[in-house]
């Protein structure tokens, strides 16, 4: 039976007026670490474009249904996923599936810049080159090129390409991350917290490149800054304690939310 | 029941934004009972101190502008603080401008005061005495939180409004009768629009306060009785009101 989606165009910013099919539906999501539930029966569609901000308190379940949203959760012991996620109508979480394959699809930027010990091309190069993507040597240069100069960071490193990606700066390692995960052409963008090590100037440098990468990408950004949120994002959705309390466009959340939870926590008040 | 801050300053900031509204608010109502009485009284001596202590207003009108921005520098306030924010900035400008309204019917009554008295000085203490508490129960209700209190007010603004139509008739007559009068009438009419004007400041303040609960302003036109520009003298003298053409107006 096909799932009903709930993102009604109104719901999304001005931003992106079209949206009309989510990328993800997520129905009654449970996450178990063990005994300990971390997830309790979670309902959120992803739209198709933009960018969708997840926030909440520490330990309320938006980084665990984030890593549901590309399986990494299956490298943890003990972590169970119940209920169904769906992207593009594919259930993610199908005996059939081919995780290594989903991941492409749904690539992931994480809190720490971690950039491979290799050079900064070889960085970028090396989705393509063992999805196998790049036909040709400079098919892969071009796709190298191209993924730095989305990720806004070609002009700062085309004469160092060989050097290792380690040797940058804090901002320009996540940048680099960033490269990485458009070099293997998918269709949503993870973020963890990936400003939370960077200083004011590289966090706006990222949040100016998701304002472009949202054109063309789906983008779910976990982040402990409201503020951040208010900025980047069209649709927020707010967790605590393991439930979803409210999701809807940014800016009726960040100014007259529904729920008295969500209030409390954006205003910084005791609940 | 709204919970408090973490930061606990943060809720001391948001009271002191409240409590120099009720500063602001008290003086505002309190210069135009003084204005009007002077008026009343024919008392210039008294009008020149109020016209003078009209600097207070201003001044406590940046102090609300100062705080406003402060807090936002500092806390960046999100939802019902912002909106808490937000109706303050806009309810204290609004304040400051009834406070003129009240200086400058304070400067008319020095040029009043030299003149022969004319009988709707009372007609205009009437609609001052509704302007009056159409301030005072906008203030109630902003700094109890009171949308039933709001709706009110902004119901009860048309009363005003019918005041001015009716004196803006009345003053026309008087000058008609006798145009020595037309100087002392104009400075009536300029005073009787000043209260209308009020009047709808308080409207606004009311709206304010519901945008601060509920983030929203009603989306139903504010309900308008004043008629006084669609008032005409015909050649026979007799002053009439062209009424369809009032009642279809558009409010604003």
């Amino acid at each position: 039976m096909p799932i009903e989606t709930s993102i009604e165009p109104h719901a999304c910013a001005p931003e992106t007026p079209n949206v009309t099919k989510s990328t993800f539906v997520a129905r009654d999501v449970d996450v178990f670490y063990g005994d300990k539930q971390a997830l309790f029966g979670i309902d959120l569609d992803v739209p198709a474009s933009g960018v969708t901000s997840l926030i909440g308190p520490s330990g309320c379940g938006k980084s665990t249904f984030l890593r549901c949203l590309n399986r990494m959760n299956d490298t943890i012991d003990g972590c169970q996923v119940s209920g169904k996620i769906l992207l593009d109508g594919d259930d993610i979480y199908d005996n059939q599936v081919d995780v290594v394959y989903l991941r492409a699809r749904v690539g992931m930027v994480f809190q720490k810049p971690n950039p491979f010990p290799k050079s900064i091309y070889d960085n970028v190069a090396y989705g393509p080159r063992i999805h196998g993507i790049a036909s040709s040597k400079s098919e892969l240069d071009d796709m190298v090129k191209h993924s730095l100069e989305k990720a806004g960071l070609w002009d700062e490193v085309v004469d160092r390409l060989d050097q290792p990606g380690t040797g940058l700066s804090g901002g320009q390692q996540q940048r680099l991350c960033i490269a990485r995960a458009i070099a293997v052409q998918p269709e949503v963008i993870l973020m963890d917290e990936p400003c939370s090590a960077l200083d004011p100037i590289a966090t706006a440098r990222i949040e100016d490149l998701m304002g472009e990468l949202r054109e063309q990408f789906t983008i779910v950004i976990v982040t402990h800054s409201m503020q951040q949120a208010a900025r980047v994002s069209q649709r927020t959705a707010f967790f605590h304690l393991g439930e979803l309390i409210e999701v809807g466009a940014t800016s009726d959340i960040f100014t007259n939310p529904v729920e008295q939870r969500t209030q409390d926590y954006i205003t910084g008040r005791i609940g | 029941m709204e919970h408090k801050h973490i930061v606990r300053e943060f809720d001391e900031e948001l009271k002191k934004l409240d409590n120099l509204i009720a500063e602001l608010g008290g003086l505002a109502e309190r210069q135009l009972a003084d204005a009007v009485d002077s008026l009343i009284r024919r008392d210039a001596d008294r009008a020149q101190e109020i016209a003078a202590a009209d600097k207070r207003l201003d001044e406590l009108e940046r102090e609300i502008d100062e705080l406003g921005i402060d807090i936002m520098i500092r806390r960046q306030p999100m939802a019902s603080d912002l909106r808490i924010v937000i109706a303050a900035l806009k309810t204290s400008s609004i304040l400051e401008r009834i406070g003129d309204y009240a200086k400058n019917i304070a400067k008319r009554t020095i040029a009043l005061s030299q003149m022969p008295a004319i009988g709707s000085v009372r007609s205009v203490q009437r609609m001052a005495d509704r302007a009056q508490t159409q301030i005072k129960v906008a203030l109630d209700a902003y700094l109890h939180r009171d949308v039933e209190l709001a709706k009110d007010v902004r119901n009860r603004d048309q009363e005003i409004d019918s005041m001015h139509t009716s004196l803006f008739r009345e003053l026309l007559t008087y000058m008609m009768e006798d145009p020595r009068n037309i100087t002392a009438c104009t400075h009536l009419l300029f005073i009787s629009k000043n209260l209308e004007r009020i009047g709808d400041h308080a409207t606004t303040i009311a709206e304010n306060l519901m945008f601060l609960i509920h983030g929203t302003i009603p989306d139903d036109p504010r309900p308008k009785n004043d008629a006084a520009h669609y008032t005409v003298v015909d050649k026979n003298d007799v002053v009439s009101t062209a009424s369809h053409i009032a009642e279809n107006e558009e409010t604003q």
